[in-house]
């Protein structure tokens, strides 16, 4: 799982190109959207497709989401349980 | 009617011009076929949340739009007008190669959102919670004169007391490696470079931003104004005479009138034929050129424009623009003509305040 974990971390900041950002500036209980990472809208879609593209994940209900994307910790979990790649 | 005043100037190019009052430090390229823009610190004028999703066009765009309305004190446009021949090219590019790798499939909405050819305008007016008349023209060699146009008519006819307008393109590897299968490139054989007396086809390729801040009224930071505008989509060499005396005598003004005259000469041999005709015409008048400087792209007359209104606000011309030795004591009129591939030429009258 902390593998995942930090994959999770190099990979979202590649793809949201989060440039001052290190793997290390992000906690596993960080919150990645309001006040925590500060992402956006447009940053959830990024991560669907991350999810759908690297472990074969297809969320259909946005309000999975809300949950899922609250922070690494969550999000790990949620791809450990059900990716298929 | 009103003037239109050029009230504050940004510029991104490939000189480094961002710690200088002018050109004192600028350099002729001669050994590059491909000229890239020196970049600013975004990091004072863009906020990071947004800068990690910008391409270099939009940066570039967002920071001379920025340095124009600085220096005009304007801080909401009656109107926001861009030009560019590509668009945001390196997002169409990056989104296209999405779809053939990912097999049309895991497709990420940032690229897509930013490739359009309007983004620049876009996110300028959303930094500045603009929301009044925002337009993006695509007209190839002639969008900033396109989009010039446009602004001047919206300042003089329509009573909109500010317009901010500005011409982008960017380089992106792709469509670099197009044009340089297409021969629109210099080789490297070609060197060195020269944009006077070339016996090379193709050009030098470049990329850059230029804004100007438009006002209806002068000010203290007023640069020039500008009197008139002309497009002419395509013509033969043997025509130059005559749009241009065409277009002065509609300004009514003489040859003699015009006190310098800047050429976008480029050195591609092919079509250096036209500016030979309007150099041969201003043959008793001081001529400028920028393009040794500038790299040629589809907005790179912003340079041009960005350099005369320099020039005519200083009463100073550096001596690595002038093309031939003629002087004048007062340069009260400036022309700037421009072509590309011999298509798309356009015609600027500025005038000393």
């Amino acid at each position: 799982m902390d593998a995942l974990k930090q994959e999770l971390k190099s990979k979202i900041i590649e793809v949201l190109n989060l440039e001052d950002v290190t793997v290390a500036d992000i906690n596993d209980d960080d919150a990645l959207f309001g006040d925590g990472l500060g992402l956006d809208s447009i940053d959830a879609l990024e991560l669907i497709v991350l999810m759908d593209k690297n472990y074969g994940i297809k969320l259909t209900d946005p309000k999975e989401g809300k949950t899922i994307f609250q922070s690494i910790a969550t999000m790990a979990a949620y791809i450990d349980a059900n990716r298929t790649k | 009617m009103k003037g239109c005043y050029i009230n504050g100037m940004g510029m991104v190019s490939a000189q480094n011009l961002f710690e200088t009052d002018f050109l004192e430090t600028a350099v002729p390229y001669t050994t590059e076929n491909v000229l890239f823009a020196q970049q600013p610190s975004y990091k004072e004028l863009i906020p990071p949340a947004m800068i990690r999703r910008m391409a270099k066009g939009v940066k570039m765009g967002i920071y001379a739009s920025t340095k124009a309305l600085n220096e005009a004190g304007m801080e909401n446009p009656g109107a926001i007008i861009t030009g560019t021949g590509m668009g945001c090219v390196e997002d169409s590019e990056k989104f296209l190669k999405t779809i053939l790798d990912n097999n049309e499939a895991f497709l990420t909405p940032t690229s897509f959102i930013q490739s359009t050819h309007n983004t620049v305008g876009a996110q300028i007016a959303l930094g500045l919670q603009c929301k009044s008349y925002n337009f993006t023209y695509v007209n190839g060699a002639v969008s900033l004169e396109t989009a010039l146009m446009d602004a001047k008519m919206q300042i003089e006819c329509d009573g909109v007391a500010s317009v901010l307008v500005g011409g982008i393109d960017e380089i992106a590897a792709h469509t670099l490696s197009l044009y340089k299968l297409a021969n629109i490139i210099k080789t490297e054989e070609d060197k060195p470079y020269s944009v006077i007396n070339s016996d090379s086809k193709g050009i030098v390729f470049s990329e850059g931003a230029s804004f100007f801040a438009l006002e209806d009224s002068q000010k203290a930071t007023t640069y020039a104004q500008i009197v008139d505008v002309a497009l002419r989509n395509a013509m033969t060499s043997n025509q130059v005479t005559s749009f241009i005396t065409n277009f002065l005598a509609a300004n009514k003004l003489e040859l003699s009138q015009i006190d310098a005259v800047v050429l976008g000469n480029n050195g591609d041999v092919d079509y250096d034929d036209y500016y030979e005709a309007a150099a041969a015409l201003f043959s008793e008048t001081p001529q400028w050129y920028y393009k040794h400087l500038s790299g040629e792209y589809n907005t790179a007359s912003g340079f041009g424009l960005w350099m005369a209104a320099h020039c005519i606000k200083k009463q100073q011309v550096p001596s690595v623009v002038k093309k031939n030795s003629l002087e004048r004591e007062l340069y009260q009129k400036v022309l700037i003509y421009n072509q590309c591939r011999g298509k798309d030429h356009s015609l600027i009258l500025l005038q000393k305040c």
